[in-house]
């Protein structure tokens, strides 16, 4: 049985009929060990998926009209505040993109590991195991960094105490919210590599949210792509950026920019990532879409099985690719 | 034709502390760098935040006043010039700012946000040419004609980050300093605007002064790059073969961070310890030496001057 079973989550935020559907039937599951990434543009829905796990989207205004949370075995969507309390943390940790916002500016980084020790593990929250934690992180003279303040560390020692913290409830889960994203290129390869040992060490399984396919190559098992609040492709890691088979995955790849690649121009989408909720009709990429066939545009594509482990929401996935993907975007 | 020169500009900020506002420390964000740009060319600033890289280009539209040094624009140099001197001279220099939200005035239509700068300079008779000119404007960056009656809420990222270019190019300037124009914008966007720049250079035969933290971005636009490391200019040469051939420990090291896509490209990851050093306490020798996996005696000492290895490839390192 996996870890973390999400089945047909649909979220909504508003009240009456002002509602605006966030996540529309994401269905995905992350075992024991595993490391799965949600991949996609700002507004797809990756970060509400991740904080739903530990339901950390207040409802109101959310609201969950259909779908279940299976986390080791609990369904986390019936669970009340008290359950709430246990769970998080002890089972599923979290790490958010912006450490300097997430961290407690007036209190000393290692106070605040200590207060998630007293939380989850009262026997271990002394300042040796906070120590222990800072050096398991990869932090420098960590009987020194303990009694700093968050704004005296760099980004990416920041980064390494959200880790340390993240960890200090031995979580089974730890879901890491765009983890690299604040940070340098060189720094982002460390704290990769951080999230890569701990994950091995602790037989942790990973939920990475990330909008860079690089990131996806680095650390993945599996990798589920969303668009507009679906997923539109989800398939083992290395298959994927080996031959992604949704239009918009494909895209997606050509769009990032290459090192040492001489193209003249790189190969954008047209248009825009629609708003949240905002979806067009039918396919909701088939605006943007340049294989877009006459009935995307009402067709509601299913996300099918199309090869073992690989699962596209789109019927015309195996068509020829049309010569240049796309051309340079005009206006909406 | 040399549009821009920039010779050995320094850039300084003072640290102040305690009641009196004591200077206790010297940030040295730009030392030393100097560089040429022609006209209609494009140069790549690349650098880790803290590089000192949007600095250098503040300082070149003279936002900042440099400490040291000089920057010269066709001939004429601007670097402490004022006042309504330096303002007509900003018609020929443009900037555009990563943040397409906050470089925009919220309660400012796009027409008067596109326009200020022709009400500014007196480029337009009256309202009506004005109007002509924001939406002609507007055309050549992507955007309809009618989007001038909106406000910069009601749009999104890259459509704002388009506005902004709208703005800088509305007085035809020949240089445009670019400061992360597309880090702030989701991928599939990122290459809209990074072809709509381009599209416009060859329109308008613009220069740019594009700077990015992304190596992959740069070396795209770029003819040449400038990679900068603590407020120093490292190495510098033709785009392709400051990539294709790094020399600089540093550049080596950025070139390999770069996260792939393809799987086909086996990722000879360089994980180097630690992280840039304050700026304010510079490590002595070569800024580097600390992180270096091949530092010697002398880089622990010794500045290393950027010499000239192959014509136009230029690299600060004692070792290369």
């Amino acid at each position: 049985m996996p870890l973390l079973e999400i089945k047909d989550l649909t979220l909504e935020f508003g009240v009456g009929t002002e509602r605006t559907r966030a996540i529309d039937g994401v269905t995905l599951s992350v075992s024991a060990g595993e490391v799965v990434c949600l991949a996609g543009e700002s507004g797809c829905g990756k970060t509400v998926t991740a904080l739903s796990v530990a339901r950390l989207v207040p409802t109101p205004p959310a609201y969950y009209p259909r779908g279940q949370i299976l986390l080791d075995g609990l369904e986390v969507l019936r669970l009340s505040r008290r359950e709430l309390r246990q769970i998080r943390g002890r089972v599923v940790g979290y790490v958010f993109q912006e450490p300097a916002s997430a961290l407690n500016p007036v209190r000393r980084v290692g106070a605040q590991i200590q207060e998630s020790l007293r939380w989850h593990r009262p026997e271990a929250a002394t300042e040796a195991e906070v120590i222990r934690l800072l050096r398991l992180v990869g932090i420098p003279a960590p009987e020194v960094r303990a009694r700093d303040y968050p704004h005296t560390l760099s980004g990416g020692m920041q980064q390494r105490v959200m880790i340390a913290m993240a960890i200090a409830a031995q979580p089974r889960l730890l879901v890491a919210d765009e983890p690299t994203t604040a940070l340098d290129v060189t720094l982002q390869a460390q704290i990769l590599e951080l999230l890569r040992e701990l994950k091995q060490q602790f037989q942790m399984s990973l939920l990475l949210i990330t909008h860079h396919l690089g990131v996806v190559r680095e650390i993945a098992d599996r990798v589920a792509v969303m668009y507009a609040g679906q997923i539109v492709e989800l398939a083992p890691a290395r298959a994927l950026l080996q031959r992604p088979l949704h239009p918009y995955t494909r895209a997606l790849k050509e769009a990032v920019p290459r090192l040492g690649a001489s193209a003249p121009r790189l190969t954008s989408i047209p248009g825009a990532v629609p708003g949240v909720g905002a979806g067009p009709p039918g396919c909701r990429f088939h605006p943007r879409c340049a294989w877009a066939q006459a009935d995307c545009s009402t067709r509601v594509p299913e996300l099918a099985e199309v090869e073992p482990g690989r699962l596209v929401r789109c019927p015309y996935w195996n068509r020829p690719l049309p010569e240049r993907l796309s051309q340079v975007a005009r206006p909406l | 034709m040399t549009l821009l020169e920039v010779r050995q500009l320094q850039v300084h900020f003072p640290v102040r502390r305690g009641r009196f506002q004591r200077v206790i420390g010297l940030v040295r964000a730009v030392e030393e760098v100097s560089f040429e740009l022609a006209s209609g060319e494009t140069l790549g600033v690349v650098g880790e935040s803290g590089c000192g890289k949007t600095t250098l280009g503040r300082a070149v539209v003279r936002l900042l006043k440099p400490t040291a040094g000089q920057v010269v624009f066709e001939g004429e140099d601007i670097t402490v010039m004022e006042g309504a001197a330096l303002r007509s001279r900003r018609r020929q220099f443009q900037i555009m700012f990563q943040d397409p939200q906050g470089s925009l005035d919220p309660r400012l239509t796009v027409e008067d946000v596109v326009g200020e700068a022709l009400d500014l300079h007196r480029l337009v008779p009256n309202r009506g040419a004005r109007r002509a000119r924001v939406e002609g404007l507007l055309k050549a960056v992507g955007l309809r004609p009618e989007h001038a009656w909106r406000y910069p809420h009601e749009f999104s990222g890259g459509q704002r980050q388009r506005i902004g270019i709208a703005r800088a190019l509305a007085v035809e300037p020949k240089l445009i300093v670019c400061d992360e124009p597309v880090s702030a914008l989701d991928v599939s966007v990122q290459a809209q605007i990074v072809n709509l720049l381009r599209d416009l250079q060859q329109e308008r035969g613009l220069a740019y002064l594009f700077i990015a933290h992304d190596l992959a971005v740069v070396e795209h636009v770029s003819r040449r790059l400038l990679v900068m490391y603590l407020g120093r200019v490292v190495e510098t040469g033709e785009a392709r073969a400051v990539v294709q051939a790094p020399k600089h420990p540093y550049t080596q090291a950025l070139v390999t961070a770069v996260p792939a896509v393809d799987a086909g490209s086996n990722p000879k990851r360089w994980l180097w310890p630690g992280e840039m050093p304050s700026p304010l306490s510079p490590p002595a020798g070569c800024a580097f030496h600390p992180r270096c996996p091949r530092a010697e005696a002398r880089c622990r000492t010794e500045l290393p001057a950027l010499r000239e290895i192959a014509p136009g490839h230029r690299v600060a390192c004692h070792l290369a």
